[in-house]
């Protein structure tokens, strides 16, 4: 008689509102195995997982443990159970240190004991951390070993972890995939949730794929091809990215955008400076900027959007010194900007549809503001249709703000609203972060499309994937240092990866001939 | 044990109005119980307040010349606040707009003709908007608080008018008394309906103060200036990302509010006083941020918030005469409002959950 199950769901069923996040979901998870839940922004992992940890309760349905049934009031109940989760955005606090975190965790445990526990996990599972260094000075490879150890102190048998290489160096993930495969060995249980495929197939051993909140099958990863797993995530067919050459080759010798010593205190006591940042831009190119979050992405993008000023000559658009010019000049002379943040900086909640296109298309050429300073309704609201149906935005009918709208629905919004009209130049940050596969595609393809019609576009992503699907050339951030730009068929994920954990100035990596 | 708030998912539209309905009559209740607690009939008392200066004419006349300062100034002030700029002193700035009205009839007391009093209310507002400029100035440069200096400003004000009526412009033939001279005809706003069954001291200050609400509103809703204001408040980043300097967004409502609110001084100097005096406003300018937040920082919400507020003045000093009651009842009765105002809105955004530890969990920390 074979052992009953660690954890199995039974018709697990839960809805907001008209939107049914899971419908009658169930399935198994065994001692000792990697899951991977796959599934597009909005299919429902993150609901399920929430009923499975307690955040949330199901409508109909219910969790067994080890064979009993079992209802978690609370998270705090999941974890009294023996689950722990690493979630994919870190609750940590930067002024204290790495045992006071732990600490606010557990209360009630003594500081000593902790910083004894804290030592012997890390070194049982190969997570190096110093228990009294500060949050503050540790990268985010650090900062998730945390999370990590936070976890497994409370001796979880069944671990969630949401994304968990998102924020990882190439270099950094494989030691976090043997402390992984440890725990498994040990007997654990690991329900990994991911958006990287490959990584999934070279970790998990099975996986179970949702869709619009059902489940759609469950499939041996080690043993299906990447696409054909994506496939089964979109239940389609995926597009093949068609890259154009540019038309005009002469064109191309421009100089669109030139970056020539950009240096930038930061405003905010954890930013991050920049440093003597130099790049140029030419018409026709895909510029892709790599680097691990928060190692000066944000500056140096409000830098070259004119939200922050910098000397004259430090950014120089069409030959004209710019670095003194504000966003909206910038945007008179064919420019265009999408910021990583979407909710209160390239578009706002409480706004409606249509009052969110005027955000960044309010000057005289867009027709949506009289010369007497008056909206016009009428020309704002063809403009929504159009991006609407253009990036096939999935907005509810009537007046709705931005609200109502999905990360990734409200991205292709504001993604359509740039490529609206006649551009010169593109710079993004994170162009498909949060977004699903067959949207992230069309997002990539019309950066391509701009590309090729002779524009330039910068693009700033944590997604080396992507940079690699789309950049025609590459450099890396790191610490507020940008890496001279290479072609990217000259770069291996390797180069890059060295220049993401800063190696820039100690050592060059060696190219490909 | 704690209380928790969370915020509801959608505060529906139905909610939104509920709110300040429910404010005014948790004010009333609480009004009721302070009658009965001072040994006053409630309901009696609140008649004498609420209703009785309703069912005359020549009190409604006085509810419209309280109203008009209050309408004027809180329009303004909605335009500061929706931008995330707290203009606290409104006061000041409209008693500078009346110094400034009143320096017209006062040096130069023969002046006459249609043009004086249209050009008594731009000194008004050129008044008003300097006083507040200060602060945002300062705001801006600095990065002091507005809230403060607005404030301090009030007072320095209240002085500087003080020193005029009785240094400089005191009325050379005043007996002294600290007032300036009477302004002449063709300074003074006319009445509305100055005989007749209907006629009363009511005069075209309140047409000023719905028109400028009417302005307001379109500015607000059909202009991109209002767009500006609108997202300045809802995000600073996001303002920034369209290109909207939030200093010149700062300087812009402070300059507004504050020409609405010497505005406000012109209309009083020049309407129901006729003069310069110590005292020209009984606090309009403080009173007028609750009309504000009561009319949900919408100019038209406004023009029913001032209304109100103007009947408990009038509903003040009914009281004091026909039942006795202390005239800083009126205070009573508009703080009771403002706070129950924020507290209703508070609990139309937020749902408030009493949070009980269990004892097992607080075992297990233990």
């Amino acid at each position: 008689m074979a052992q009953p199950p660690l954890l199995s769901a039974h018709g697990i069923t839960k809805s907001f509102g008209p939107l049914r996040a899971c419908s009658g979901i169930s399935l198994s998870l065994h001692e000792g195995e990697i899951v991977a839940l796959l599934g597009e922004n909005g299919a429902g992992k993150s609901t399920f997982v929430k009923l499975m940890f307690g955040a949330l309760q199901p409508e109909e349905g219910g969790f067994e443990w080890r064979g009993a049934p079992v209802r978690f009031a609370d998270p705090a109940a999941a974890r009294a159970a023996g689950i722990g989760m690493v979630h994919q955005h870190f609750s940590l606090f930067e002024a204290f240190t790495v045992a006071q975190n732990i600490a606010l965790a557990l209360p009630g445990e003594a500081m000593d004991t902790l910083i004894e526990r804290t030592r012997t996990v890390s070194e049982t599972y190969g997570l190096p951390l110093d228990p009294n260094a500060l949050v503050a000075d540790l990268s985010a490879g650090e900062r998730q070993r945390i999370e990590i150890v936070r976890c497994l102190i409370e001796n979880p048998q069944l671990i969630i972890m949401d994304e968990p290489t998102s924020v990882l160096t190439p270099q950094e993930v494989e030691p976090l995939f043997n402390t992984l495969r440890t725990l498994r060995d040990e007997g654990r249980t690991i329900l990994y949730i991911s958006h990287k495929l490959e990584e999934v197939r070279a970790l998990c051993q099975s996986a179970i794929v949702l869709r619009r909140g059902e489940l759609i099958t469950t499939l041996d990863p080690t043993d299906t091809s990447a696409k054909a797993i994506a496939e089964a995530m979109v239940g389609g067919t995926i597009a093949h990215l068609n890259r154009r050459a540019p038309s005009d080759a002469e064109a191309l010798k421009d100089v669109l955008l030139k970056v020539d010593g950009l240096s930038h205190g930061s405003d905010s006591r954890f930013g991050t400076k920049l440093k003597d940042i130099n790049f140029e831009l030419r018409r026709g190119e895909v510029l892709g900027i790599a680097g691990m979050a928060g190692n000066g992405q944000s500056e140096l993008f409000a830098c070259l959007s004119g939200e922050l000023r910098s000397e004259p000559g430090a950014i120089t658009l069409h030959g004209v010194p710019a670095g003194q010019r504000g966003i909206e000049a910038r945007r008179g002379r064919g420019a265009a900007f999408v910021p990583e943040e979407r909710r209160g900086h390239s578009a706002v909640q409480s706004l409606t549809l249509t009052e969110n296109l005027l955000l960044s298309r309010h000057r005289a050429q867009d027709g949506t503001v009289s010369r007497a300073g008056f909206i016009r309704g009428r020309v704002a609201h063809d403009m929504l249709n159009r991006i609407v149906r253009r990036m096939d935005v999935r907005a509810p009918d009537g007046p709705v703000t931005a609200a109502a709208l999905s990360g990734g629905n409200l991205q292709k919004l504001v993604m359509g609203r740039e490529l609206d009209r006649p551009l010169d130049l593109l710079v993004v940050n994170q162009p498909t972060w949060g977004v699903d596969a067959g949207a992230s595609a069309n997002i990539r393809q019309a950066i391509l499309d701009l590309a090729a019609g002779g524009a330039g576009v910068v693009v700033i992503s944590q997604d080396l994937d992507e940079l690699f699907e789309i950049a025609d050339r590459m450099a890396v951030i790191a610490d507020g240092k940008l890496s001279d730009a290479r072609p990217t068929v000259d770069l291996s994920r390797t180069d890059v990866g060295l220049l993401m954990g800063g190696s820039a100035d100690r050592q060059e990596p060696a190219l490909a001939p | 044990m704690r209380l928790e708030l969370t915020p509801r998912r959608q505060a529906g539209p139905f909610l939104n109005l509920a709110a300040p309905v429910l404010a005014v009559g948790f004010t009333a209740v609480v009004g009721a119980v302070l009658f009965a607690a001072l040994g006053k009939p409630p309901l009696a008392a609140l008649y004498a307040y609420f209703i009785e200066p309703l069912s005359e004419v020549w009190s409604l006349h006085e509810l419209a010349l309280k109203a008009a300062p209050l309408i004027l100034i809180a329009v303004g002030l909605s335009v500061c606040f929706r931008s995330n700029n707290w203009n606290i002193g409104a006061e000041g700035q409209l008693i500078v707009g009346a110094i400034f009205a009143s320096a017209l009839p006062v040096l130069a007391p023969n002046a006459t003709g249609p043009w004086v009093l249209p050009l008594m209310l731009i000194l008004a507002m050129v008044g008003g908007a300097l006083w507040a400029m200060i602060p945002a100035v300062l705001k801006n440069r600095f990065g002091t608080s507005e809230i403060l200096v607005s404030l301090m400003l009030v007072y320095v004000a209240v002085l500087l008018l003080d020193y005029l009526v009785r240094g400089p412009w005191r009325n050379p033939e005043g007996f002294n008394f600290p007032e300036s001279r009477s302004f002449g005809a063709d300074a003074l706003l006319p009445e509305l309906i100055s005989t007749g069954a209907w006629g009363g001291r009511g005069n075209w200050g309140i047409v000023i103060a719905v028109a400028a609400a009417v302005f307001t509103t379109i500015m607000l809703t059909r202009m991109l200036k209002g767009f500006e204001i609108k997202v300045g408040g809802a995000s600073a980043r996001a303002a920034r990302f369209a290109g909207f300097d939030a200093r010149r967004t700062t300087f812009f409502v402070f300059l507004f509010s504050g020409a609405l609110a010497g505005l406000a001084g012109a209309v009083e100097v020049a309407g129901a006083i006729g003069q310069l005096r110590p005292s020209i406003s009984p606090g309009y300018g403080f009173t007028a941020i609750i009309v504000a937040f009561l009319g949900r920082l919408h100019p038209i919400g406004i023009i029913a918030a001032g209304f109100l507020l103007a009947l408990s003045y009038l509903g003040g000093e009914a009281a004091q005469i026909s039942i006795g009651l202390s005239d800083r009842m009126a205070q009573v009765f508009q703080g009771v409002l403002l706070f129950s105002v924020l507290a209703s809105d508070t609990l139309v955004r937020y749902r408030v959950k009493l949070v009980v530890v269990r004892a097992q969990e607080r075992v297990a920390h233990d």
